[in-house]
């Protein structure tokens, strides 16, 4: 009884957080202080974390290295332009097929690639990704090499706040299910995993169809914004920022991957005036980060309340923590 | 215990972390001030947003510099108006999306106009923004054709300007001098598939060969990033084409033309601007070299005293000569610099007025005038490479 209440409260908690953050943004964005260039930054920041927690699920809870997200981001940016911009159907019925185009491509490449682990799972994913590059750089029906441009603006901030909640909300209830149990089991030990009864394929699949279905979604929400695709943005080194991003936030830790594509987004939005040693200096932050925190930012812990409360000498807390 | 502390930590760096993103954010307003744009300024802020770092750096890294010593002379000249022209250089990364997020940066600082981006690509990722500042862009290499102009509704991009040619004059122009100039009447083509450009020249070169009653004996194409050639190369032997048309990138254009030689085809080949490069000899080699021909615009070699002042300048301060990606930087600058005069204001929207209504503007990569789609008419240098020397036709 106790524990319900205490959910239920924290339920209500957490929607009018999400309630005011919203508002907040959306009167900013209206009286005009949020103006484009902040508009352009917030939706990198929603798109980056949408791809970096996706691509967690798949390299930070299930342990299977991943190098072909941009990959699964580019059949959602084509899917979803073709729906909207050649075949004029609304946004949402593009959102809706960009998950699935990109959740079937996931399930396609995860069901033989999934058999492989560590470095040559990364090889296969990686030569994926490139190989969807390389199509989508010779079909004609979507321009070729310069791709299609003229794509209205629809990613606003409504959706693409609530395709960053949605996003967060799935990813994190999965992984606190029996199904995020199983997923995280595969990482831990796969053997043993195997002989406790759990279908270690089954899981893995599942957890790369999901992931890659949320890249899909980013890349649908990236192609509505950014006016134009093409299949050369997609690139192997597109795979490599997220991965850096759940690198850096801590691999198996959501709150961490939603910090980390923010301070990405937020470092490289600040280092644009340093144009000649930007890239240098932007080097150079990961690997301090790198070095003092080989862990990533969080490690693989989450951060919420409770921990906030922990260093705010929240001494009746720190007795129920485990 | 351990893992106690590590989390504590780990929380306090976030909140660092944070605060830090906040600060930036706050820094980032300061400088935001709608009142230094156009006529009450004591400077005229001129956006260059060009490609510092990724696959094209080089392009970007060359039109900044060309750009820049452009601002330098009308600088030391007096500047425009009576006011000092202020570059402020930004790095797109030869991304559309950065491309998009520079210019919007740009604009909120208060600039008159922008110089680049180099690729079609990163001109079309900044149109949107620029057409809703309501700030001319002046494109100084991109060709592609509708670049300035939107294909579905035909409508030109008001904003959008370039000191280039397009793709499709190239092609043309290229067909019309093999025809005319070479003499030759069947033709392969053996370009690179991998960008619009390539295919654009291949498309417009055909189109315009044939037309003329040439004949296309072989079309076949290669992948940016090959290194291996022959195979086709012996194909298109076989077909004993007069001339051979290779649309593409120094970097695969240089490395083919040497297994060409070597496997003995010794007939013309040609190609656009992208073979404009030092490596093209460097790995070629000068004597494969002899008897390729490329379109391009302008040669270092013109003894014009605006080019060979442009070139002196350029090679102090840089070390090496400038190629067209610096002269056309140079020449978008220079372009801005007389509309901002004829308009008597550093109004983006009365520069727009006055880039619309260029006429014999005298560049270094040619006289131009600005036609109503926001093209350069001027005319197009075919240069020959002659013992490993720029010899412009």
């Amino acid at each position: 009884m106790q524990d319900k209440k205490r959910t239920w409260g924290k339920f209500i908690l957490e929607v009018i957080f999400l309630v005011a953050l919203f508002t907040l943004v959306q009167y900013l964005i209206t009286v005009g202080i949020l103006n484009r260039y902040y508009q352009i930054n917030l939706t990198l920041m929603g798109i980056n974390i949408i791809l970096a927690v996706s691509l967690n699920l798949i390299n930070g809870f299930t342990g299977q290295l991943s190098l072909g997200h941009a990959g699964f981001m580019a059949i959602g940016a084509f899917a979803s332009v073709i729906m909207t911009t050649l075949l004029d159907y609304p946004f949402i019925i593009g959102i809706i097929i960009a998950m699935l185009a990109a959740a079937l491509a996931g399930f396609i490449i995860g069901v033989p690639t999934l058999r492989l682990k560590g470095d040559y799972l990364a090889i296969a994913t990686l030569g994926f990704g490139e190989i969807i590059r390389v199509v989508l750089q010779n079909i004609d029906y979507t321009g070729g090499p310069a791709g299609i441009s003229g794509i209205a603006k629809m990613t606003t901030w409504p959706v693409l706040f609530i395709a960053v909640v949605v996003t967060i909300v799935v990813i994190v209830n999965m992984i606190n299910s029996s199904y995020g149990r199983a997923i995280i089991s595969v990482r831990e030990d796969e053997v043993a995993a195997e002989v406790m009864g759990i279908n270690t394929t089954k899981y893995k699949v599942l957890a790369f169809v999901v992931g890659a279905a949320f890249a899909g979604l980013a890349g649908a929400l990236y192609a509505h914004y950014f006016y134009i695709v093409k299949p050369e943005t997609f690139n192997f080194l597109k795979s490599f920022d997220i991965l850096v991003m759940v690198v850096l936030g801590g691999l198996g830790s959501t709150t961490g991957a939603v910090i980390a594509a923010i301070f990405i987004t937020v470092l490289n939005a600040f280092l644009q005036e340093y144009a000649a040693v930007r890239m240098i200096i932007y080097a150079l932050i990961l690997i301090i980060v790198m070095i003092y925190r080989p862990q990533g930012l969080l490690g693989n812990k989450e951060l919420s309340r409770k921990s906030f409360n922990r260093i705010w000498g929240g001494k009746h807390v720190s007795s129920t923590n485990k | 215990m351990l893992d106690k502390k590590w989390a504590k930590k780990g929380a306090l760096l976030v909140l660092v972390v944070f605060m830090l993103s906040v600060v930036v954010g706050c820094g980032g307003g300061q400088t935001s001030d709608k009142e230094s744009k156009g006529d009450g300024a004591e400077t005229i802020k001129v956006g260059i947003n060009c490609e510092l770092s990724g696959p094209v750096a080089s392009y970007g890294d060359n039109s900044r510099n060309g750009a820049l010593i452009a601002i330098d002379e009308i600088n030391k000249a007096g500047g425009v108006l009576g006011k000092q022209l202020e570059p402020l250089v930004r790095d797109c990364q030869s991304k559309t999306d950065e491309a998009m997020n520079v210019s919007a940066a740009l604009a909120d600082e208060g600039m008159v106009a922008q110089i680049g981006p180099l690729t079609s690509g990163t001109v079309e990722g900044s149109t949107s923004v620029m057409m809703e500042n309501q700030i001319p862009l002046i494109a100084p290499a991109a060709t592609a054709n509708k670049v300035t102009v939107d294909e579905k509704t035909g409508k030109v991009r008001d904003y959008i300007f370039r000191v280039c040619y397009r793709d499709s004059d190239q092609g043309v122009r290229m067909a019309d001098f093999a025809l005319n100039t070479l003499k030759v009447k069947k033709a392969a083509i053996f370009g690179s598939t991998s960008d619009d450009y390539a295919k654009g020249l291949a498309k417009y070169f055909k189109e315009e060969f044939e037309a003329k009653g040439g004949t296309i004996v072989a079309e076949e194409g290669f992948m940016n990033l090959d290194k291996e050639f022959r195979g086709t190369l012996t194909k298109i032997r076989g077909k004993n084409p007069e001339f051979i048309y290779v649309p593409g990138y120094y970097t695969e254009v240089s490395v083919l033309i040497k297994q060409a030689r070597e496997l003995g085809i010794t007939v013309p080949i040609g190609g656009g601007d992208g073979w404009d490069s030092p490596d093209m000899v460097k790995v070629a080699g000068a004597e494969a070299l002899n008897d390729t021909y490329f379109t391009n615009h302008y040669s270092v070699e013109d003894p014009n005293p605006a080019i060979q002042s442009f070139v002196k300048a350029y090679e102090a301060k840089h070390k090496k000569a400038p190629d067209s990606f610096a002269a056309l930087g140079y020449d978008a600058v220079k372009l801005l610099a007389d509309a901002i005069t004829r308009a008597g204001s550093a109004d983006p929207v009365k520069i727009k007025e006055a880039l619309e209504q260029t006429k014999d503007f005298a560049g270094i990569t040619g006289t131009m005038s600005i036609d109503e789609q926001h093209n350069p008419i001027k005319n197009i240098v075919i240069i020959e490479y002659k013992d490993g020397k720029l010899v412009s036709r």
